[in-house]
This record gives C-alpha cells, structure tokens and sequence, in this order.
C-alpha cells in the first residue's frame, strides 16, 4: 500500500544556489501527483529531495522536513540507504544493467537487500515484471537476454519492474517518457493509472497533456518555489495563480 | 498487493552491509595510502643519501678505480647526454613522421596496422631491444659504441612519440586543414606548417614523455653503450651513462661506490624532471594551452 | 559555417576548368550530412584544382610519411629476426626441450630454461597478486570517494611512481626494502606463515618476495591508470540507478561501476603482467640471480630478463650466446601475445584511443 507525503519547509542548494524555496506540500497516498513547470524550475531537484538522490551530486545538500508515511526522510540517524529502498526512483533516460540479464536487472535489488532463496527470488521477479506490464513480452527470454538488448520502451519497463521489486511504498518517476516513443509512451501512462493502486506515484513531467491524462493532482513549479498545488482538473481549467495561467496557455516555457 | 510474510519491511540496514561498505572504504584508502607510500619513501632516500654524496667533485671528475674513494660521474653525465641526442635524432623525426602518417594518410587498414605495430613495439622488453641492436650494430662494428645504445633507445622512443603525434593532430579541426588547402597551400607545407604547428604543444610533450622515458634505460644499453670509465665523445667508443653507472656501483661491493650510486640516481631524476618540467613551462606560454 | 564558404571559394574557382560537382545538397539531409559531404567533395574540387607543380612535392612528402611507417614496421621484424637468427644454434641444439631443461651450465655447454621461466612466472604472479587489489583500491578511491580536491594531486602521485626508472627501484630495493624484509617482515612471515612452505629457509631479503614487491610497485601505475580511465567512463546514470535501489556506496561500487567496467579493468591486468614479463634491472638487483627453482618466496631465484642482463656480455661461446638469444625470443613472443591481447581488449572498451599517460 501506498503512503502519503507531507512537506514542509524543504529548502535545497546546489552549492551555494538556492534551487527549491520553502517547499510546502502534501502528496495523497495512492495518487498519482504530477510535478510541471518550465526548464529550471526545480522540480526534477524537488523529486530527488524526497529519496535524498540530490545530495548524491558533490556540493549538493538539503533541509526541511519530508514526511513519508511515519517516516522522517531527512531526520536525525536516518539512512538514506533505508529512504531509497523504501522510496523507488525512475529515470529520464532507461537505464537497464547492460551487463546483467533480464531477471538479473529486475532480482538487483532483491539481492542486494539479502534474499538468497531462489524460488522467492523468481516469485517476486515474475510478480514486479508482470505489475510493470512486461512480462509475457520477456518472459521466454528472461535469463538469455540481457537488460541493454530491449527496445526504448521495454527498458523503462523493466527500470520500473526493478524498483517495484524491492517493494517500495512511493514511485518517483523523473520525466520518465520523455525518452521514448508516441506507442512506448501511451504504454507507460496505462501503467502508471494502474500502479497507483499499490503505490503513491509522483511524476515529473514537462508535458502538460501528460500531467492532465495520469495525475489526479499537479503541482506547478516555477524559479524553485511552488506556486500552486491542486486538484488536476482545477489547475487546468480554473487556476487560482496567474503565473499557472500563463504557464499552462504556452505563453512561456 | 497485501504484504507477505518475509517480505522486505526492515527499516534498519544489515549489519553486514553496513559492515562490508566501511570495511571497502577502508580497503580503498588504505591502497591509497600503500601505494604512495613508496613513492614518497623513494624521493626522501634519493634526497638524504644522494643528496649527502653529490658534490662538486662527483659532478666534475671520472670514477676512481675500485677500491679508491672518490671521484664522480661526470663521465657519465655528459655520457647519458650524448646517447639521448643520437635516440633523439632517431626517434623524434620518425616518431612524428610514423604519427603524421597515422593521423593524415593511414585512416584505413594499413593504419591499423602500423598502428599495431607501434604498440606491439612499444611493448618489446628493453632488454630485448639491447640484443637486437647488438646484433645489428654491436657485432658488425665489432665494438660497443654511444652510437647502438642511442639506436636502442631511439626504436624505444617512437611508438610513444608516434601515438602522441597521432593524437594531437586528429584533434586538430579539419576545418584548420580545409582553410589552408583552400588558399591553396599544397597538402605536404599544410601538414607541416599548420596542422603539427597547431598541435606542436602536444606533440612537445609527447616526445618529452619518450625522453623523459628512455633516459632512465638501463638494460638496452648494457650491451650498446656498454659503459667507460673515462671520457668519451665519440660516437663509435664505448660510453658511460648514469643509469648504468648507478647500476654498476650499486651491485659492486664498496660502500664508497653505494653513496655515489645514491647520488647518480638523484642527479638522473632530476634531470628527468627537469626537463619534463621545462617543457611543461615552454609549452603553457605556446599557442595552444588547451590541446596539450 | 565555413565548410559551405569553402564550398562558394572552390565553385568560384573552378567554374572555369569543371561544373562543381554537386549544385544543392540534397533535401533532408541533416546538417552534419551536409557539412561532411561539402568538405569531401570541396577538398576533392580543391585538390584537382590546383597546378602539378604542388603535387610532386605533395606525393614526395607523401612517401616520406609512408616510408617512416613502413620504418616502424620493418623494425619490430627486423628485431624479430635477429632473435631468431642469432639464437638458430640454441634452437638446433636443445629444441622444445630448452624449456624444461633444469640444467643451465655453461661450463658444459648445457642450457635448459626452465628455471628462468619458473622465476619470471612466480614473480610476476606474485607482482599481479599484490598489484591488481591495490590498484583496483587505488583507482575506486580516486574516481569514487576521494573529495575532488584530493583527485589531482593523488593520480599526479600514483603516475609519478611510473617515471621512476627500473634502475632506481632497483637501488632502493637492495639498500632500503632489502634489509627492511630481511629484518623485520620475513621472521613474521616465517613465524606465522612458515607452515604453509612458501615462507621459509635463510632469511636474505633479497629473493623472490622482493623482487614480487618492487615489481607489484612498478606495475601498479599501469593498472591503477586504465582501471580508472574505464571507471569513469561509466555512465552517471548506472550509478543512480543501483543507489535508488537501496544500496551503500559499496554495493553502488560493485553493482554500478565495477560490474560495468570488467573487461577493461583485466585488460589493463594484462597490459600490468606484460610489463611484469619484461621487467629487467629492478628484478635483476634484488632477485638474488641463483638459477634454482624453489617454492619458499625467501628463496633467490633468477628471471628470463635477469639472466640476459646478468651474462650476456660474459658469454663465451656461440652456443652460450644463442642459447641466451633465444630466451630473448621466447620473451620477446610472450609479451607480444601478452600487449596485443590485453590492448585488444581495452581497446574494446574505450574504443580506440588510448591516453597519453600510458606511453
């Protein structure tokens, strides 16, 4: 089951620049909430603040508080190892493990967190290979060929299957279409509306159609601060901000 | 999905992992650590025993015969000079030219093939170089000569400078050479005077790399130069070199002859490092800061 | 930009002597097409354009160029058959059993190798066992944990240990690490690790475990160098994506980087074992120079290398002489199957350029 989100306060830097302003937001558990605004506008760097992938980059840190479910991601003696098992990330651009196969890709992280009986190891493949709609695709195929050998598409299934293998209760999907194709796309949407019944699913996407078909809230980003955060249907058609307006008649970015 | 039991649901990491991620940052710095230890210890023994021994008598005199003390390398020095200028002389002209062809004419398979070469030269044992030489030079003139282990070291200094050239010159923009063939520069004054003009930064560095390399050779030069006790200009005599001269004393039994082994390798790197270093200081002022 | 001004010069120039030989790049092209395409065909326009009295020089120069790399060629097999025609006698002599021979006696003109390939295996082996661990560690420190104020000036150190001539290390190896072995590290050993064979008889110092050493440090810079080339030619995004499993930094290093990096990481293991092979003077001052093949490491022993420097020039005799040539030959066959494998290779995975550093 999914969990819900709750941010308060969340400042980040690169440096010694102030990307994400005072960030104050609750993500609904089990919806899927987009994140849209212009190039730059922080909200890739908001996304990586809540599984603590932003301070991954050198100089890079954050501060505030991110709620996830009980837990406090940026609390005292908390593991961002923890964080980032129980909160999964999806990339821009697939990145399948080009020297694993496929069941190799989708069983990393199972391995990495201990499970060694073989059975369960295949159960919980099969189960995450067939919740990310890639199964009867690969499953003649699962040990034979390798992650990289996969179409556009059918890798970012796969990143998907990967990381819902371990379980996670939130999805973080950064842009994860943009890569791919029209057909590949309208697939990776179709999952998302299935996934959010198992998970909390936050996207960020700079494509407003996008955001309008698959999330049930949007938040508008602009300059690292967050403008307006509502209902989908209501930022698209009634926004309260002119800037949202602005933004999503195409009068910039 | 409703979770089973035995599922991931820990919230605390296992000790075994956090375990083995300390224990390889440990790994990783203590091999840090281990492996610029030697580096430094060598520097700071070169410095405190040869330091202690070089003086204006070993830079200016001729060894002394076993057993008596004093005497110096100059012999030596000057010996290792004139071997480096017959490699340089050798090596740097077809160095280049072999890079030259390799960046401008052998694009095809032929390239790839003198390009092999270059490589599988480049790893030939030293030593092996020396026995080659020998037979080719050595046993013709039936004498040892500063002119083979020059030979020697110069085939060592080609497929290093050959790369380098190679390297430099496919990063020149081919716009560069288009601009010059189009006011009508024929192509041979163009490679010359443009192309290699504009990468010279690097290519200097090149063959100061292969000199720096083969000027502490010691094994080719066992049986070319061969070693002498006393001066030799002369390109066909048997000449000293430091290198050899360090390896001599450093294996003979008298502890005279140690410190000054001591003192010939302090004075060998630092020539090496002198002259990478000049080079690196002539070739920041040059035209080119970023190619090199 | 101005490989289409080019284009405009050349058509100006030749309209007299030909038509050009394209008017309108085609449609759809894109534009590195187009630009790639103008330049072959105006330097082609340039080149025909131009009068004979450039071209003699041109295809002088041309030869020049060719003859120099037909130069470097013609050296390697040249170097090849003097090896092989001076060591004619040797192989005559002993054939394929000049390898196993135990025997090398040259007062009775009889030559057997085998020691010297024993001694030249055991301690390059033993360089490679200190070496690769050490190297690898050296090479995730930089490009993975070191702060980036530390890169530089540590891969500066790390190369510098390759400028170092074989004679020096050698010099410190008898009168710095020698004694130092002798002294303190292998009562240690043999205390603790006698059992095991490999640690045991007279304590010199100078043997095969110093020799191991000074070796593993010579090697160690060619390792280190093209281990870390490879590593940060991994992708940003495989690392993040192993991280957002769930992972240490450790297990981000295994699963992301060192998994991925594999083939090129042993290629620069072979490239370290062929220097290994042919590593002569620093081998030749502290291996102790006995030709005897014995398993404790304390042991002198006597490599393929050594033996050339050690006796070449006092060999008597033709069969002497070629007997060593052909130890020359055979280490001149190993380490070429040995750089051209591991070059094959790296090559693989950095396609095709290699990094000064390593010359």
């Amino acid at each position: 089951m999914g969990v819900g989100i709750v941010v308060r306060g969340l400042n980040a830097w690169y440096g010694k620049n102030l990307a994400l302003k005072s960030i104050d937001m609750t993500v609904a558990a089990n919806h899927v909430t987009a994140v849209i605004g212009p190039s730059g506008c922080g909200k890739s760097t908001f996304v990586r603040c809540l599984n603590r992938m932003h301070e991954t980059v050198p100089e890079a840190r954050a501060e505030g508080l991110v709620k996830v479910g009980e837990m406090e991601v940026y609390g005292d003696g908390t593991d961002p190892v923890e964080i980032r098992r129980r909160i999964g990330m999806v990339f821009q651009k697939p990145n399948p493990f080009p020297t694993m196969s496929i069941y190799d890709n989708v069983a990393a992280g199972l391995r990495l967190n201990g499970f060694r009986n073989r059975k369960q190891v295949d159960e919980l493949v099969e189960r995450s290979l067939k919740l990310s709609a890639l199964w009867d695709e690969v499953k003649d195929t699962l040990h034979k060929k390798s992650g990289a050998s996969l179409s556009g598409g059918q890798q970012q299934r796969l990143c998907i299957a990967r990381s819902l293998a371990v379980e996670p209760e939130v999805l973080l999907m950064d842009e994860p279409a943009s890569a791919l194709d029209p057909i590949s796309t309208s697939k990776i949407e179709e999952l998302i509306f299935q996934l959010k019944q198992h998970y909390t699913v936050v996207i960020v996407t700079h494509n407003m159609q996008q955001a309008a078909r698959v999330a049930e809230f949007t938040g508008f980003f602009l300059m690292g601060s967050l403008i307006e955060y509502d209902k989908t249907e209501k930022i698209f058609t009634t926004p309260a901000d002119k800037r949202t307006e602005d933004y999503i008649t195409g009068r910039f970015g | 999905m409703p979770k089973q039991p035995g599922d991931i649901d820990t919230l605390k990491l296992s000790l075994w992992r956090r375990l083995t991620d300390q224990l390889a940052t440990w790994f990783a710095i203590g091999a840090a650590v281990l492996v610029v230890v030697p580096l430094l210890a060598i520097f700071v023994y070169l410095l405190i025993k040869g330091g202690g021994s070089v003086n204006f008598a070993f830079l200016t005199q001729t060894p002394k015969p076993p057993g008596e003390m004093g005497g110096g390398m100059a012999n030596a020095i000057v010996g290792t000079g004139l071997i480096l200028a017959v490699a340089s002389v050798l090596g740097v002209p077809m160095g280049i030219g072999c890079g030259i062809y390799l960046a401008e004419y052998g694009r095809g398979r032929f390239g790839d093939l003198i390009r092999f070469t270059a490589d599988v030269l480049n790893g030939v044992p030293s030593i092996v170089i020396g026995i080659a030489v020998y037979g080719l030079i050595v046993i013709r003139q039936k004498h040892f000569s500063a002119f083979s282990g020059g030979v020697a070291l110069g085939i060592m200094m080609i497929p290093t400078i050959a790369r380098a050239t190679e390297e430099m010159l496919l990063m020149v923009p081919n716009i560069v050479r288009e601009a010059a063939l189009g006011l009508g520069i024929p192509k041979w004054r163009t490679t010359l005077s443009i192309t290699l003009r504009t990468a010279s930064a690097g290519v200097i560095t090149g063959c100061m790399l292969a000199f720096a390399r083969v000027a502490g050779e010691t094994a080719p030069l066992l049986f070319t130069a061969f070693g002498n006790q006393f001066w030799n200009l002369k390109l066909n005599q048997p000449t000293a070199a430091l290198s050899l001269q360090v390896f001599t004393y450093a294996i003979s039994p008298y502890d005279d002859w140690h410190k000054q082994a001591w003192a010939g390798a302090l004075i060998l790197i630092v020539m090496i490092v002198a002259a990478v270093a000049a080079v690196r200081i002539a070739t920041s002022r040059g035209t080119l800061k970023g190619v090199s | 930009m101005s490989a289409s001004q080019n284009e405009g010069n050349s058509s100006e120039q030749s309209e007299t002597t030909q038509k050009p030989a394209i008017v309108m790049p085609a449609l759809g092209q894109t534009a590195t097409e187009r630009e790639q395409h103008a330049s072959s065909t105006g330097l082609q326009r340039i080149r025909k354009s131009h009068p004979r009295s450039s071209r003699i020089p041109d295809a002088a120069f041309g030869m020049l160029i060719l003859l120099t790399a037909i130069s470097v060629f013609a050296i390697v097999v040249f170097v090849a058959w003097e090896l092989f025609d001076k060591s004619r006698p040797s192989l005559h002599q002993f054939g394929l059993g000049f390898f196993y021979g135990h025997e090398w006696d040259p007062v009775n003109d009889q030559y057997g190798a085998m020691p010297f390939i024993y001694g030249t295996l055991v301690s390059s082996f033993l360089a490679l066992l200190i070496a690769v661990p050490l190297s690898i560690g050296v090479a995730v420190y930089i490009t993975e944990m070191c702060p980036v104020r530390l890169r530089a000036i540590i891969s500066f150190l790390v190369e510098l240990l390759a400028a170092i001539p074989s004679v020096i290390y050698g010099l410190w190896g008898i009168f710095v690490l020698a004694p130092l072995l002798r002294q303190y590290v292998e009562p240690v050993l043999a205390r603790t690790l006698g059992w095991t064979g490999f640690f045991s008889g007279p304590m010199y110092g100078i043997g095969m475990l110093a020799a191991g050493i000074i070796m593993a440090i010579m090697v160690i810079p060619i390792i280190a160098s093209i281990t870390r080339e490879v590593l940060t030619a991994v992708p940003q995004n495989q690392r993040e994506a192993v991280l957002a499993l769930g992972a240490t930094r450790w297990e981000m290093i295994r699963m992301g980087v060192l998994r991925n990096a594999r083939i090129g990481i042993v290629g620069g293991i072979i490239l370290g074992l062929g220097r290994a092979l042919g590593e002569t003077m620093a081998v030749t001052m502290v291996i102790g120079n006995r030709p005897e093949v014995s398993k404790s490491l304390f042991a002198p022993g006597y490599t393929m290398a050594s033996v050339l420097a050690n006796e070449f020039t006092e060999a008597t005799g033709d069969l002497y002489l070629s007997a060593l040539v052909e130890i020359g030959l055979a280490l001149f066959l190993v380490t070429l199957i040995v750089n051209a494998l591991a070059r094959l290779l790296v090559w693989t995975i950095t396609g095709g350029t290699t990094g000064r550093a390593r010359a």
